[in-house]
């Protein structure tokens, strides 16, 4: 046990280790173990294999050779293999918000009739902003056009993205004269696989601009559209209680776990397990009930929504399964890992994949589809429920331990808080930070990674240095799982690990000084609130004026790359824990953290001290602050205690 | 005596050396033949430096050739290699547990060992050869020298 208390930071994953070793049963920090040591040119982005001629690889020593075999040089290899990782992150969030736009349609062709349209006033929002007339015109209809319009951003060849209009004037300007305002979502995508290509692009400057576009069509695009129309039609996020970490799985209910990324069919499950035949059928199987947890992103969108119980972040998958507990666990994209279906063989659990885009060799595959999801969702509740008999009680070793959290923030809602409920206004946020009372506020957000031991660490010691310094913290994916498992996410936390303006701030409004604001793709959310930030205005003109700064401290996934650079490249200073893989080359690096700062007003920087890393980004929004001229902190905390 | 050396701070553990030993001593000696039989340097962990490759060291009191019952380990006074005769091994293993360097290992589907052999017939091993960032080298001080 003490010897998994320095590999996993919270002690239910840690007694779910022990679990998994009792079962002989590998885990992601065994495997991570066995891969050592990793590649150095891997990690330093200077090996290329986008051609025959090839694999190429840079010495870094300057000793072997300097160029591939085409002449591409370290400079030119690590760029494209950057904008490489940036166009399969935002292809992955932005074919996410491509399903969830093709459902949207469909549901508003009256094709998916177990999905409805939610939250009618954001519908009438977006069709406004989208250009679509919707006086004396039913929700059906103007879900119609909007559907239609959001679904062909994603084709659209000329001309800008329409939701771009959000940013700040100043930066859609910023954007156009240097060239990196995304034309289309797809069409920036494929072009990356283009420049990338044996001799089309060997200026890393030019690459790595593509890269900016590419990502901020994500951001700005892809993962925006699905936020948003998820909301339209499951419903607006409202801040919600729930509990997380692995002791949510129940002892004598049917345990299900959905795992992935995408709500459209998650919501369906939650409806589905809460049907009394369901519920009569696993009490006929000795269940006394079902319960449904999350993983990953499906869990944060479930939990947004429904309150759903979050078991867990993305080292938490196999450990869900180690619990002997879990009857079915539902995968759809992105983050399953494949070694999923040995850790399910291990005990009874039903894996079973519904996307036709992942599937396990192997495994049980019940495809999702939008026309009849509910009847989808109902076959999956019942192959779980069908599994109970077949759990081995006197084998189960559920965690006891769980957290309470307050999740369910948004770009609309917060702020609605913060200005009462009768006067919406980002102003008594914006006052805060002007009047000092506030240091300013930090996205942490991301993945958990084995090469950060204790996992959570390094997001739970961050954002407790951040709040500690007056900086109001909001979060998304598995970053937020990892501080809500601390606590962070109680409104009590703000009276133990707040300073005292943020406490103030908190306590005034019935915060968490910590805010879960959903998913990955609900990193979006955070655009828009920096964006009404200055709207509301004495922050400065365009976000990169604001005392903001984002992270990743521990980062693994493509999206993760994508996601930064669309930060960054609106404005916001962003620190990863381990560096991107672009050691071998001086001169991107240089642009990542020095050109970038002149060309879009902020810069990436490396840091896997979370402690250190939290303080650049402290650093960061007091030079912001002065160069705003805002009043000095009103209360300065006591000198790091770490 | 001659023998692979390392210069730690140049490897960057990327394992280059393990396929090239691995098709040097496959039948075909290509690609396609490295899963016949593991390679003899395997590239561990330093605490202080990414990359180590372990390998026979050509041991001058080499307590392998101690420690082999059936004499298939034996020093080879000429060329001062530590030689090792597959015919004669009988997998007892002991070799392998007195190695301090981790240079002998199992090849538990023939029930003998394998160790480097300085790829004997080439110009330069095939590890050295195939080493990108020149980490790896043929030492050719003899005894005498030192």
């Amino acid at each position: 046990m003490s010897d998994n208390s320095k590999k996993m930071r919270d002690p239910a994953s840690q007694q779910a280790l022990a679990a998994a070793k009792a079962a002989e049963m590998a885990t992601a920090l065994d495997r991570y173990e066995a891969q050592q040591p990793q590649c150095g040119f891997g990690q330093m982005g200077i090996c290329c294999r986008n051609c025959n001629m090839g694999p190429c690889r840079i010495d870094p020593f300057g000793e072997g050779p300097q160029t591939g075999v085409c002449g591409a040089t370290a400079d030119t290899i690590v760029a494209r293999n950057l904008l490489r990782m940036i166009a399969a992150g935002a292809a992955a969030h932005s074919d996410h918000g491509r399903d969830v736009a093709h459902t949207f349609l469909l549901m508003a062709k009256g094709e998916a009739k177990d999905y409805t349209i939610t939250d009618e006033l954001k519908l009438r929002q977006m069709a406004v902003e989208y250009g679509v007339e919707i006086e004396g015109k039913t929700s059906q209809e103007i879900a119609l056009a909007l559907g239609e319009l959001a679904l062909a951003e994603f084709g659209q060849q000329e001309g800008e993205l329409k939701l771009a209009a959000r940013a700040p004037e100043k930066r859609q300007q910023l954007w156009r004269n240097l060239g990196v305002m995304p034309r289309g979502i797809d069409r920036e995508i494929v072009e990356c696989m283009h420049r990338t290509h044996i001799g089309v692009d060997a200026d890393y400057r030019n690459i790595l601009r593509h890269g900016i576009r590419t990502a901020l069509g994500d951001g700005w695009g892809g993962s925006m559209i699905a936020t948003d129309l998820q909301d339209v039609m499951l419903g607006s996020p409202v801040p919600i209680r729930a509990k997380v970490n692995l002791g949510v799985l129940s002892k004598d209910k049917v345990n299900i776990v959905v795992h992935g990324h995408e709500p459209i069919l998650s919501e369906m499950i939650v409806e589905a397990a809460r049907e009394p035949e369901m519920l009569k059928l696993a009490e006929e199987k000795g269940a006394k009930g079902i319960q449904l947890s999350g993983l990953c992103c499906t869990a944060n969108e479930v939990l947004m929504r429904q309150g759903i119980p979050v078991a867990g972040q993305f080292l938490q998958q196999e450990l869900a399964i180690a619990t002997g507990a879990v009857e079915a666990m539902i995968v759809d994209v992105q983050c399953l890992m494949p070694a999923l279906a040995d850790a399910a063989r291990c005990f009874h659990t039903e894996l079973i994949t519904t996307s036709p885009k992942g599937r396990m060799p192997g495994v049980r595959h019940i495809e999702f589809d939008e026309e009849h999801a509910l009847d989808v969702a109902r076959e999956i509740v019942r192959a779980g429920i069908e599994r109970f008999p077949q759990r081995r009680q006197e084998s189960v070793n559920i965690p006891e331990h769980t957290m309470d959290l307050v999740a369910g923030f948004t770009a609309e809602y917060v702020f609605k808080l913060l200005g009462g409920r009768f006067r919406p206004s980002y102003r008594p946020l914006n006052n805060g930070i002007i009047e000092g009372r506030l240091r300013g506020v930090a996205g942490v957000v991301g993945c958990v990674n084995p090469n950060i031991q204790p996992v959570d660490s390094g997001h739970v010691e961050m954002v407790k240095e951040l709040i500690r310094n007056d900086v109001l913290v909001v979060q998304t994916g598995c970053s937020a799982i990892a501080c809500a498992k601390e606590g962070l996410m109680t409104p009590e936390a703000a009276f133990q690990y707040a300073g005292k303006g943020l406490q103030e701030i908190c306590e005034t409004v019935g915060i968490p000084p910590v805010l879960h604001v959903g998913s990955c793709v609900d990193n979006s959310r955070i655009l828009i609130a920096c964006s009404e930030m200055i709207r509301e205005g004495g922050l400065g003109e365009d976000i990169s004026d604001m005392p903001v700064a984002g992270a990743a401290p521990e980062w693994m996934s493509e999206k993760a790359v994508s996601i930064g650079m669309y930060v960054v490249g609106s404005g916001i200073f962003t620190v990863f824990g381990t560096p991107l893989p672009v050691g071998g080359s001086q001169a991107v690096y240089d642009y990542l953290t020095k050109e970038m700062v002149d060309e879009v007003g902020a810069g990436w920087a490396f840091e896997k001290d979370p402690v250190a890393a939290a303080r650049l980004m402290i650093e960061h929004m007091n030079e912001k602050r002065a160069a705003l001229k805002l009043r000095p902190m009103m209360y300065e905390p006591e000198k790091t205690t770490a | 005596m001659p023998r692979v050396i390392c210069d730690n701070e140049r490897c960057l553990a990327c394992k280059a050396c393990e396929i090239a030993c691995a098709v040097q001593h496959s039948a075909a000696k290509s690609l396609a033949g490295v899963f016949e039989e593991p390679p003899r340097v395997r590239v561990s962990r330093l605490p202080e430096a990414r990359g180590l490759p372990l390998r026979c060291m050509q041991c001058e009191e080499a307590p392998c050739v101690m420690a082999c019952m059936s004499g298939a380990l034996q020093r080879d006074a000429e060329t001062g290699l530590v030689k090792h005769d597959a015919d004669k091994c009988v997998g007892c293993w002991m070799c392998v547990m007195v190695c301090p360097f981790g240079g002998v290992r199992p090849l538990r589907s023939r029930g003998v060992v394998t160790k480097c052999d300085l790829c004997e017939g080439e110009e330069t091993p095939a590890c050295v050869a195939a080493c990108p960032t020149h980490a790896l080298s043929v030492d050719e001080t003899t005894a005498e020298e030192v």
